[in-house]
């Protein structure tokens, strides 16, 4: 029932704090451009696209879709406007790869951003109704008491979450799109930025990054037209669950480790840190990483910061992440998930240029979004399977 | 190009939940009240209304003490607009003796690097209902007793 | 397109102000989620698929979706999606999931509360950030525009307009969820006072709140929810020019053309359209080529309830509503979004699987 699915091209734009030479719909265009371009195509041969973005009261653009249908060449065009929370980009990649699968449409252009230097994240991300407490303090300070409960439950060194930092701002300047590139950053000079929400310092943190990311998924028929190598769609998975419940594993979550169960039945993965060859997760907090290389099975619970401290998770590693530097590198908060799917795509493509995983064909593109409730993930490989 | 700012300005109309409302009543008067769902069993506090795990009304109600658990936690230095208390503080979650779910709250009243895991905290009451938590002198709660609670 | 899905199911919240309902949509969604479920036998572990439909901004919060998800009692953990759009669009993506057969039951929702928020003035930050919005165009003015276009070139009368309303509001009497109702003639409205010239009261949707459930399985559970299943036979939307000046307002090529792509092969008996001004029921008509042969918004439509986010969707699901009672054998459900029509999805429904 279900059609094959594959990307066939993907295009970012240079990810940065303030893009001050394009608008909303300009900076969208040009990531636009570069994925169909890369696909060798133009935005004549898009059937639909599918929009993905964070909450609408960061920039004040409601339901931007509507402003964007002309700059995206969706006049006549089916649009879909997806929010999932922080997993946003990533639902997009999976609604888009839907429509291919379902039959509905040939190619489908997935196309996820934000203008954060047009937006004020933090006061959208804070806002407390009336009789609420007035507690959070952004995304940093609802995640770092989780991070707290992680270090204790595992008894991780507390030095893991630096490394992660180092390793990622590393990788990032092996990007040329990354916003963050500081190749000669260090473990001292981690350790001694700023506490933010203690634990969790400065340069442990996600940027605030102007992004757009673009990825066009095509039918078998596309792909065999596609003129470069394409990435197959093994598998996508979603999961949720709410934001608090009585017995909710913040560190660990339920949400999480079923829809990675999903994923991996549906990709014939049994084993991933030995059959995964690179993943491209949701790390917006450096500790995440351990974190999440538990939910999803590569090491198990409580053992995730061992594969970071043996420096496993390097290009070269046992199981590189977030080799494009991640979103410690690059935050444009609602491309950061279809930028994880797009750079998992990009190394079964084999165009992931000095970032490239070598002999790469099997990644993860993983993404998560609001109180780790919300989970999107798809497999990708150099063949159909 | 320029950037210009341009203001948005929109009021809202926001209305209390039936269970933030029963809430907010025994907030009136110092008490601390949670629902208990009638499927699963689990007190919450403050109560939703509906159990989020089984999408069902919740009508039992229980009165809590204003004592509990600090199950986490993190200091805050960073700054941002309309918000209400000086940074560094502790922003923590907290576990009321008798509930299933632990809450976000303040610690103050103590060096914020005074706060652990496992700390026993009081309400503080203000006008408005609980102002914030503070250490209430007794010994930490062990792990085990607040571990699956994070 | 194959009709491998059909509608099992559909409830919708009766529409009005309501003091006891958030933003979060909860208190609207449990009891219309339970009535939806009690019609089909069903029960939240069934449902292969969530989707949801609403807007951040008419409740004034970032994530104010993530509230509703209480209402769906995720856990153990679900598939769930949600579009910042009419819970409509929601439908459509859950019927693709159906499609792909990584569901067998999917459950669609939208819901609004209007009243809570400044919704004309809302709507205006729908249009250009850069050049547009700035001015504030409400959604009642650009509407109004909209029918001043009409009226000047001779497309309508503001009569032609008020009879609509007068129609929709007789056959709302038989709606229990529309939010107006009852006789009144079109001369009484005609005398009532403009609210944004040439709109009077009347040819405006009224401010309301609501939520509406729409239930979908495949071909293989179909048959054991409903004993008159609504099969889905089309189901697309497109979507026009976001300038105001840049296409012509007396014309709906989205609409048109979401038609065309869904099917209009054999005729529809009922078509509910998803009109929240008067003038724009006549235009929706023309546009789809709606004769007087077809029976328009039974359930009087938007302009007698229309709760934003759930609007579309209960349109949807009002005309499977009229083919799973044998009322029609073939209807169409429309939803809009945007200003001035900007963006229209069409979903043809039909008693027989094709």
């Amino acid at each position: 029932m279900k059609q094959q699915a594959a990307v066939l091209g993907v295009g970012q734009t240079r990810h940065r704090s303030k893009r001050t030479d394009v608008s909303m719909a300009g900076l969208c265009r040009e990531a636009a451009d570069r994925a169909v371009a890369d696909a060798g195509l133009t935005l004549a041969d898009i059937d639909a696209v599918v929009v993905g973005k964070a909450p609408d009261l960061f920039e004040g653009v409601m339901m931007p879709e509507l402003y964007l249908a002309d700059a995206l060449g969706a006049v006549g065009k089916p649009v879909l406007r997806v929010h999932t929370a922080g997993s946003v980009g990533g639902a997009t990649g999976n609604v888009a790869a839907s429509l291919v699968q379902a039959g509905v449409h040939g190619r489908v252009l997935a196309l996820a951003f934000e203008k954060q230097s047009e937006s004020n994240a933090m006061w959208a991300l804070s806002i407390a109704p009336p009789f609420s407490i007035p507690v959070v303090a952004g995304a940093g300070g609802y995640f770092a008491p989780h991070i707290r409960a992680y270090i204790r439950r595992s008894g991780a060194p507390s030095h893991i979450g630096a490394l992660v930092a180092v390793k990622d701002r590393r990788n990032g300047a092996l990007n040329p799109y990354a916003h963050l590139q500081q190749g000669d950053i260090t473990l001292e000079k981690v350790q001694a930025s700023p506490m933010l929400w203690d634990p969790v310092r400065y340069d442990e943190t996600c940027p605030s990054s102007d992004g757009a990311c673009a990825v066009v998924i095509g039918d078998a028929a596309a792909a065999a037209a596609a003129p470069g190598p394409v990435a197959w769609i093994r598998a996508t998975s979603m999961r949720s669950e709410p934001t608090m419940f009585a017995g909710k594993d913040h560190v660990n979550p339920a949400a999480g480790r079923e829809c990675v169960a999903a994923l991996w039945r549906q990709a014939g993965i049994t084993d991933p840190i030995n059959q995964i060859d690179v993943a491209e997760i949701y790390v917006p907090f450096s500790w995440y990483e351990p974190m999440w290389l538990e939910n999803l099975g590569f090491a198990a619970a409580g053992e995730g910061w061992r594969l970071t401290e043996a420096g496993e998770t390097a290009i070269g590693g046992k199981i590189p992440v977030n080799p494009s530097g991640g979103v410690l590198s690059s935050n444009p908060i609602g491309a950061s998930g279809l930028l994880r799917f797009a750079e998992s795509a990009l190394q079964v493509m084999g165009k992931a240029g000095d970032h490239q995983v070598p002999g790469a064909r099997v990644a993860l593109g993983h993404a998560y979004g609001g109180g780790s409730q919300f989970f999107s993930m798809w497999v990708v490989a150099s063949t159909p399977g | 190009m320029g950037m210009t700012i341009t203001p948005v300005r929109l009021h809202y109309m926001h209305t209390a939940s039936p269970g933030e409302s029963f809430y907010l009543r025994g907030l009136a008067e110092r008490r601390l009240l949670g629902q208990r769902c009638g499927v699963c069993g689990q007190v919450y506090v403050p109560p939703r209304g509906t159990c989020p795990a089984d999408g069902v009304p919740t009508h039992e109600e229980v009165e809590l003490a204003e004592t509990g658990t600090v199950t986490t936690f993190c200091v805050v230095n960073v700054g941002y607009p309309g918000q209400k208390v000086t940074p560094p503080y502790v922003a923590a979650q907290i576990l009321l003796d008798g509930a299933d779910i632990a809450f976000g709250h303040l610690v103050l009243g103590c060096d914020p690097g005074e706060v652990r895991m496992g700390m026993r905290v009081k309400a503080v009451w203000a006008e408005e209902g609980i102002s914030h938590f503070e250490p209430n002198g007794e010994a930490d709660a062990p792990y085990e007793t607040y571990e699956r609670f994070m | 397109m194959t009709s491998d899905v059909a509608v099992v199911g559909f409830a919708q919240s009766p529409v009005a102000v309501r003091d006891d309902a958030t933003t979060s949509g909860v208190e609207m969604l449990v009891p219309t989620i339970a009535e939806a479920f009690g019609a089909c036998g069903l029960t939240k572990s069934d449902i292969g698929f969530w989707c949801s439909g609403s807007s951040d901004y008419l409740a004034g919060r970032a994530f104010s979706f993530v509230s509703a998800v209480d209402a769906i009692g995720a856990v153990p953990p679900t598939m769930e999606s949600h579009v910042e759009m009419d819970g409509a669009w929601a439908l459509y993506e859950a019927w693709v999931k159906v499609l792909t057969g990584d569901a067998d039951i999917a459950l669609a929702y939208g819901f609004g509360k209007s009243s809570g928020a400044e919704l004309r003035r809302v709507m205006a930050l729908q249009l250009d950030p850069y050049l547009v919005a700035p001015l504030w165009p409400d959604s009642v003015s650009v509407a109004a525009l909209q029918a001043r276009l009409g009226l000047e070139a001779g497309r309508w009368t503001e009569k032609d307009m008020a009879e609509v309303a007068a129609r929709s509001r007789a056959a709302a009497a038989s709606n229990p969820a529309a939010q107006v109702s009852g006789p009144v003639s079109a001369a009484d409205l005609l005398a009532r006072p403009y609210v944004a010239e040439p709109l009077r009261a009347h040819d405006c949707a009224p401010v309301g709140d609501g939520a509406a459930v729409v239930i979908i399985a495949s071909a293989a559970r179909a048959r054991d929810l409903c004993e008159r299943p609504a099969w889905i036979t089309g189901f697309a939307h497109r979507i026009d020019s976001g300038a105001l000046g840049a296409r012509d307002l007396l014309s709906v090529p989205s609409a048109a053309g979401a038609l065309a792509s869904a099917g209009s092969g054999v005729p529809v008996e009922v078509a509910e359209l998803h009109a929240p001004f008067t003038h724009q029921d006549i235009l929706l008509r023309e546009a789809m080529g709606l004769g007087d042969d077809v029976t328009v918004s039974p359930s009087g439509g938007a302009l007698c309830g229309n709760p934003m986010f759930a609007a579309g969707l209960a349109r949807i699901g009002s005309a499977a509503q009229a083919v799973m009672s044998g009322r029609a054998g073939r209807a169409l459900g429309h939803a809009t979004s945007g200003p001035a029509l900007q963006q229209n999805l069409v979903c043809v429904l039909s008693g027989e699987s094709s």
